[in-house]
């Protein structure tokens, strides 16, 4: 599958395209199939996302995963600093990253 | 300390008015982030992993406790209640929000502080000694010199989109504490005929391309040395590389064109530059030194020190180093706990070492380039009081120069450049090296990590480095022998094929080992390495 | 105060290359890699510099404005290209006095732009009284 992904432009959160508006939570993120760069191009002139790019990810029990391990930290948070994650409570959310 | 005046309030003012302009102009849509970018980037503002990220420049490393107490407060009110110390002698925030940044620049300005210039293609923060102003083998205090190239390279107009950004260094100690001459300029003051000059050295840097500067003037009198600077960076900004962002620092135009020609070009536009007037008098370099003034130490303070705790003992050996004043001690602050993330406080330690400061070193703080915390102005007979409260905070680990004083890059954690984490590498090891006996057998021993080439955590300057590379979508690590960003300095060299998170901890045991089976008396590791070479350590490591 | 547009009906710009070929034109176009400096010798007859800006990140052009100003040039000296009013104030410090950005300038804009440094730290070609001057009298 294919994921549309960038930051927030007023704080910088990193944020996914739902299908029809962007989700901190990467759970939410939809299959973009074709349609990324034409999305992109509309999210980043109205301002409501920064810096977006496409990239390409995996349908798993847990969700969409991303192929690379960058795209996959970006989802969490630092792995070195799990309460600072968006799963503070899950001791094994880095697990997933690796 | 050098203490704004009105010009200089009045600059940081014009510029946090001037960004707060971009920003809204940004966030209404007239500008694009391409547009915005490089604005962003000249008041330290990048976009990170998770969010933006700020670069706060503490100039040539010297902070008073209510700067610092600043820093703390914009960690707890603008981020999560920490920041990253980096070997530019600056302080990181990760978790910035754009619309939150003018106020922190308007934050810091009230206590003197500013991002100007933290990233971007041009002058960055100048960075020194920790030592400065402390120390017993400097023959000047290098900073006056470093404020005076501050001041010349704030808002330079004909060089804030330079090639490439530009990094400038000031010692003056023949023992080289700041990376000088892994520097796009390192200056060195020294002493020609009783008059202090300045020595230049140009072209040095990490990245991709790791070169040492190398000489291109033994002396530069000091009402000649802003004329000198600019005719240095003038020659660059003409001729250097453009068309490769790879290619585009000084030490590439210096290593194509060879350093005597680079040389006989800038005296020549030096020749020119000098007759336009553009260096300060003595009076203004006067106006400065003077706020330098050592403070008022009194040598006849008692020089025993009360080693009756044992812990205080083997802290003081390790983390207190000698005052050029009797009675008195430098201390260093190791914000590398065994299993803590290098360079990493948290508001309430930033508070505590500011009120450190303030009680103890005539209000005085320094960043090092290894990510530390400096005491330099400290009675002997206060150390123990200090180690105490530092202790309580968990501040107080003696490691400082041991294998477990590691200068880590942020890495993947939270570099967007990055190929592969470098903070949990630096644990792994601090957590295999734990044992102090078994780091203090091993000696002097810097490593240093960088999660990708950029090199921000100066691995090819390690005794040991470790360089983060991605292998087919997995982190993979590259390990260096032999580098040194002191006076020694030199360029680690790869061992070879490179390794996985827990192989690369393992590799470095095999080569810490050999070398305590290696060693001659008196030897550090480094020394070793340069007596018996690369071999004995490629067998060790590969078999 | 500084003119923000060139005006129309002028003498057109002939290359560097064809300035040094053709003695009598007056007005003549920098790109960023040409050396400033084979104009000291014409300086005299020229009445417009152009100094191209191909990309706003390109920085040579703030050399070759002050170069030429060093060398005694007070013809029109105009920053033509990519340039961005967060640029202006810098441009005009190095002795530009006019500009032809390719995208139009808002005006209210530059005029923020170029009145917002109350004073400058160092000296350059604008003349300016450089920050360690005024405390020294
Ligand atoms: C997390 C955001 C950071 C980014 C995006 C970043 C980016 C870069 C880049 C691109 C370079 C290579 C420049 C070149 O070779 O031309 C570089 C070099 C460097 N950075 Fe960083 N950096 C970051 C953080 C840090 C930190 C935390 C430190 C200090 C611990 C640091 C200190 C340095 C140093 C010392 C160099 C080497 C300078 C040289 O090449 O001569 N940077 N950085
Ligand atoms: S070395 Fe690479 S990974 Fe580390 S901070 Fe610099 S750019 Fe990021």
């Amino acid at each position: 599958m294919k994921l549309l992904t960038g930051n927030d432009l007023k704080t910088g959160f990193v944020t996914w395209w739902t299908g029809s508006d962007w989700s901190i939570h990467i759970e939410d993120a939809a299959d973009v199939g074709e349609h990324g760069e034409a999305i992109l191009a509309v999210e980043e002139a109205a301002r409501r996302v920064n810096a977006p790019y496409i990239i390409a990810g995996e349908k798993t029990a847990d969700g969409p995963r991303p192929a690379h391990i960058k795209d996959r930290i970006r989802a969490l948070g630092p792995t070195v600093r799990p309460d600072l994650t968006l799963k503070p409570a899950d001791p094994a959310a880095g697990d997933w990253v690796i | 300390m050098y203490k704004y005046d009105e010009y200089d309030h009045a600059m940081v003012a014009a510029r946090v008015a001037e960004f707060s302009d971009q920003v809204k102009r940004r966030l209404a849509g007239e500008i694009t982030e391409d547009q915005f970018k490089p604005l962003r980037l000249m008041n330290g503002l990048y976009l990170q992993l998770h969010a933006y990220m700020l670069r706060v420049a503490v100039p040539y490393g010297t902070l008073d406790s209510r700067q610092m107490r600043m820093l703390a407060h914009i960690a707890r009110k603008y981020d999560r209640d920490y920041g990253h110390f980096t070997t530019r002698q600056n302080i990181q925030y990760n978790w910035i929000k754009l619309e939150d940044a003018p106020a922190i620049l308007a934050d810091l300005a009230s206590v003197e502080m500013h991002a100007i210039q933290t990233s971007g293609n041009c002058i960055r923060n100048i960075s020194s000694d920790q030592w400065a102003g402390a120390a017993a083998d400097e023959i000047t205090d290098p900073r006056p010199w470093a404020e005076l190239l501050r001041q010349w390279s704030s808002f330079h107009p004909e060089f804030s989109y330079l090639p490439r950004k530009f990094k400038i260094a000031v010692i003056a100690a023949d023992e080289d504490r700041a990376a000088m001459r892994l520097h796009d300029i390192g200056i060195q003051i020294v002493e020609r005929d009783g008059v202090h000059g300045a020595a230049f050295y140009v072209g040095g840097g990490m990245g991709r391309t790791p070169m040492i500067a190398p000489l291109i003037k033994e002396f530069v009198p000091l009402e000649d040395m802003l004329s000198y600077a600019e005719a240095c960076l003038r020659v660059y900004n003409r001729y250097g590389r453009r068309d490769n962002i790879y290619k585009a620092r000084i030490k590439i135009l210096i290593h194509e064109l060879g350093a005597d020609e680079y040389r006989r070009q800038v005296e020549e536009e030096f020749a020119h530059v000098k007759s336009l007037g553009i260096d300060p008098p003595k009076a203004e370099f006067d106006r400065i030194a003077k706020q330098f003034a050592p403070p008022a130490l009194d040598a006849s303070a008692p020089d025993a020190i009360d080693r009756s705790d044992p812990d205080f003992a083997v802290w003081v050996d390790q983390n207190v180093a000698a005052h050029k004043v009797a009675g008195h001690a430098i201390v260093n602050i190791s914000l590398k706990p065994i299993g803590g993330i290098p360079g990493d406080a948290s508001s309430a330690q930033i508070d505590l070492m500011a009120d450190l400061a303030e009680q103890y070193s005539h209000d005085e703080l320094r960043v090092t380039h290894a990510q530390n915390i400096v005491l330099p102005h400290v009675r002997k007979a206060d150390l123990y009081a200090i180690w105490q409260a530092l202790d309580a905070a968990g501040l107080a680990t003696p490691n400082l120069d041991l294998i477990s004083d590691i200068i880590a890059c942020p890495g993947l954690d939270y570099c967007s450049l990055a190929n592969a984490r470098s903070i949990p590498v630096a644990q792994k090891i601090a957590a295999r090296f734990s044992d102090l006996g078994r780091q203090k057998e091993l000696g002097e021993l810097k490593l240093k990590i960088s999660g990708c080439i950029n090199a921000c955590g100066h691995h090819h300057a390690g005794h040991i480095g470790i360089l983060g590379v991605d292998r087919k979508g997995t982190e993979n690590y590259q390990l260096l022998l032999g580098g040194s960003g002191a006076e020694d300095v030199s360029l680690g060299t790869i061992t070879g094929p490179g390794f996985d998170e827990d192989g690369i901890v393992d590799a470095i045991e095999r080569v810490t080992d050999r070398y305590l089976a290696e060693r001659a008396e008196g030897e550090r590791f480094v020394d070793t390495f340069r007596r018996v070479g690369m071999a004995p350590f490629k067998e060790a490591i590969y078999g | 105060m500084v003119e923000h547009l060139h005006s129309d009906g002028e003498e057109p710009c002939v290359t560097l290359d064809a300035f040094l070929s053709q003695s009598n034109a007056t007005a003549v176009r920098l790109e960023p890699d040409e050396d400033a400096r084979a104009l000291i010798p014409h300086l005299d007859r020229l009445a417009l510099i152009e100094v191209a800006f191909p990309k706003f990140r390109d920085g040579r052009g703030y050399s070759s404005a002050r170069i030429l100003r060093e060398a005694g040039y007070t013809g029109e000296l105009r920053a033509q290209g990519d340039v961005l009013v967060d640029q202006i104030a810098y441009m005009k410090r190095c002795g530009f006095d006019t500009f032809a950005p390719e995208k139009p300038l808002n005006p209210a804009d530059v005029e923020a732009a170029l009145t917002r440094w109350p004073e400058h730290y160092q000296g350059a070609a604008d003349g300016a009284v450089p920050i360690w001057k005024l405390r020294h009298g």
